[in-house]
């Protein structure tokens, strides 16, 4: 006798604990084993780049927060670089550092996010994610200092940022520059070397370098296959031509690596930090301009390496005050391209941890 | 009637009572009612214990993940679980249309039942078991069995694809979880000379974790699968399933199950001290309270368990049940058949050569199986991210 049997499809989402917001996938299942995907994506479509279009130059500041929103910092860095382009604008010295150890320690929150989930995907009770929390909340409580928010912070302005940093900021960052790797370690020591963990990540999901390349991914997730591709290297912006750092990358292009990658830049931004508080003197932070834009018409693009990837802002002006285009080149979306080379072959949980992996962010997804 | 229950003092004293006010002629009466009594008592005592269990757990689990955890409902949030269990009770139950309504209705109760029905034949303490059964560990095996049906129940009846995958792994992972399970109450068996609980709760000089290590791993283990807990809570993976096979579950029907599989904790701590922590000791007055102890520690190990490590993949699952706590397991089995066979008297000195004994293969097996689980998986321990200079520009 011959069993009829037929693929049974599964919607992973909008509403489902691992999507990290509104993704939804279609899954094909053979049994356990993913046969295809499909993903759907608009769930939490905003409209940013169209909202742009209708405000000032100065006042689409506030939407790149709402981009990627464990990242605000690179979001506001990113579309004000792009705007200094447009308008021939350059940030003094000091708001270029304080720019720098913004971003950096950002991608560091970013970073502790996109690890913290991961293992929440992998399975670990939300223990590591507490303790990733934990960090977060004493980077976000240096962000409260620097300009008042927490999450939403929109720092930057065009032509440096938008206050000098307090002075309680500076023991305050001193303090978590010299705990922060220690708690690193503790991560590290619960995770990197556990056999579950290794078991369910190592050799998971691997992308060769060229799969990576060809999808289009940046960021730690390209960095992971072995590719040593980092804007902050190939096209240094602010001051990060003037600090040492390594790039990380992986070897393989599985799950196990892109953790890896991701802790080990943690260490990497804490050394930028480091130098940052040392080489900065004081100074202006922000370029006396007007508070109203008028870019002659023209167009900029200046990509800077986002904790996803690469976030790059295209603006186009018409000579008005306000953007006539504004292309987001959001990382998370693109860095979605190789799911199904990610996927197909390999089984659920295999499926719902890759995910975690990519760590992407819906807001910046959807836009 | 009422001969198996006759070694219970509290049966005892409430049929002597009643016989006394009925006489002999309504023997039957007075049997009745002990026996309500009985169950009244450790039913409610179990479900109620139960209960605190959820509210510890997740106190506990609160601390190892530095938060506070539930702290608002009475002293130290002691209240939690019954203002949990209220709002349970006044949701709404929805059943969906497309649910086997009579199946989706029984899964909850098929259950909590099994769980209930294992107390029969745990022994609490001195002269506090229900009764002493010759077949103890066989009655055990039997009703713990029932669980799975229970799972398979939920997840098929609810007509939704999620509860479906998680039932269809529960299925697998529980049978299969069955097997060690069964083998390492099979030496056990051997160990003790007896199936009856009370029988291998007496017969430990020494607790018969320290004569049989590797059985207690594999009980661990297995039974850590048997509950649905981490590493091993596949059926009921939250990033994965949702909710797994309790999906479609809302109202007090989701309560129920909530309060089966903590309940189920408490069961196996209590399995579990009874045969490898060896119960109670004869010489203390407070048997009860000792052998409450060692189940609270099993339950806190769970904890402990449960809130630091991930979860494996069901193929991860299927291999370590198969390839090695089933080859272990017959090790186990093996090597205790020998040794009975060696010094069947089992007094304390052959206990402790027994013990030693075992040491030495769990050391060798736990080594083995390490090894041969990273060279199957290709596992490095090393990291393989490494740092690159880039020039600037």
């Amino acid at each position: 006798m011959t069993l009829h049997t037929q693929p049974v499809v599964v919607n992973i989402g909008p509403h489902h604990p691992s999507t990290h917001g509104v993704f939804r996938m279609r899954l094909t299942f053979d049994g356990e084993n993913i046969v295809d995907v499909e993903p759907v994506v608009g769930y939490l479509h905003r409209g940013t780049e169209k909202l742009a279009e209708e405000r000032h130059y100065t006042q689409v500041i506030t939407l790149t927060d709402r981009l990627d929103y464990v990242a605000s910092m690179t979001n506001n860095e990113a579309y004000v670089l792009s705007c200094e382009r447009l308008v021939g604008l350059e940030a003094p010295e000091r708001g270029k550092y304080l720019r720098v150890i913004a971003a950096e320690l950002q991608r560091i929150v970013s970073h502790l996010i996109g690890t913290g989930f991961f293992l929440q995907d992998l399975g670990a009770f939300a223990t590591p994610l507490m303790y990733c929390m934990r960090e977060r909340e004493r980077i976000l409580d240096l962000f409260e200092m620097l300009c008042g928010a927490r999450i939403t912070v929109s720092y930057m302005r065009i032509g440096g940022v938008f206050q000098d940093a307090p002075d309680e900021f500076w023991p305050a960052l001193r303090k978590l520059l010299d705990e922060l790797p220690r708690y690193i370690d503790e991560l590290e020591g619960l995770i990197t070397t556990n056999e579950i963990v290794l078991a369910r990540t190592k050799g998971v999901s691997p992308v060769t370098p060229e799969q990576a390349i060809n999808g289009s991914w940046t960021g730690p997730v390209l960095r992971s296959t072995g590719v040593d591709w980092d804007l902050r290297k190939a096209a240094p912006y602010d001051a990060y031509d003037k600090v040492a750092f390594d790039v990380v990358v992986g070897e393989n292009g599985d799950n196990y690596d892109r953790y890896l990658v991701r802790i080990r830049e943690i260490r990497e931004s804490i050394r930028i930090v480091e130098q940052c508080v040392k080489q900065i003197e004081p100074g202006p932070v922000r370029a006396t301009t007007a508070m109203l834009f008028k870019p002659p018409p023209g167009e900029a693009y200046v990509p800077v390496e986002a904790p996803k990837g690469e976030l790059g802002f295209y603006l186009v002006s018409d000579g008005s005050i306000k953007p006539y285009r504004c292309h987001i080149r959001a990382p998370s979306f693109i860095n979605l391209s190789l799911l199904r080379e990610m996927m197909v072959g390999w089984k659920m949980s295999d499926a719902i941890v890759s995910l975690g992996s990519l760590d992407f962010n819906m807001g910046e997804v959807d836009r | 009637m009422g001969d198996l229950l006759r070694e219970n003092t509290l049966y005892g004293n409430i049929y002597d009572w009643a016989i006394g006010i009925v006489g002999e002629d309504l023997a039957w009466l007075a049997y009745t009612v002990a026996v309500m009594a009985i169950i009244l008592l450790v039913v409610n005592a179990f479900l109620a214990m139960g209960t605190l269990y959820t509210w510890a757990e997740r106190r506990i689990i609160g601390r190892f993940q530095s938060r506070v955890g539930p702290n608002r409902v009475g002293p130290f949030g002691l209240l939690q679980a019954i203002a949990d269990a209220v709002k349970l009770l006044f949701k709404e139950d929805i059943v969906p249309r497309a649910a086997d309504r009579i199946v989706f209705n029984l899964a909850p109760i098929a259950m909590l039942a099994p769980s209930v029905m294992a107390l029969a034949v745990i022994p609490f303490g001195q002269t506090s078991y229900l009764a002493n059964l010759n077949i103890g560990l066989l009655y055990l095996i039997a009703t713990s069995g029932i669980a799975s049906l229970a799972v398979m129940m939920a997840g098929y009846a609810s007509s939704n694809r999620y509860a479906m995958f998680g039932a269809m792994r529960a299925v697998a992972m529980l049978i299969s979880y069955e097997i060690p399970l069964v083998m390492v109450l099979l030496a056990v068996a051997l160990l003790a000379g007896s199936m009856s609980l009370v029988d291998v709760m007496t017969s430990q000089a020494i607790p018969f974790l320290l004569v049989t290590p590797l059985g207690a791993i594999i009980f661990f283990l297995a039974i850590s699968a048997e509950l649905n807990r981490s590493p091993f809570d596949i059926t009921e993976a939250e990033s994965e399933l949702i909710a797994g096979y309790l999906t479609e579950y809302s109202g007090m029907k989701f309560g129920v199950f909530y309060l089966a599989e903590f309940a189920n904790v408490l069961l196996a701590g209590a399995i579990f001290s009874t045969l490898f922590l060896g119960g109670w000791p004869w010489w203390t007055p407070l048997s009860h309270v000792w052998f409450l102890v060692k189940v609270m520690a099993f339950a806190f190990i769970a904890i402990w368990v449960r809130s630091t490590i991930p979860r494996f993949r069901i193929d991860q699952i299927m291999v370590i049940a198969w390839k090695v706590l089933f080859p272990l397991s017959l090790v186990n089995v093996a090597a205790i058949a020998i040794e009975v066979v060696a010094w069947p008297e089992r007094t304390l000195p052959q206990l402790v050569i027994m013990g030693i004994i075992n040491w030495g293969i769990t050391a060798v097996a736990t080594v083995a199986v390490t090894r041969a689980w990273r060279a199957s998986n290709g596992l490095r321990v090393s990291p393989s991210a490494r740092a690159v200079r880039l020039e600037v520009g």
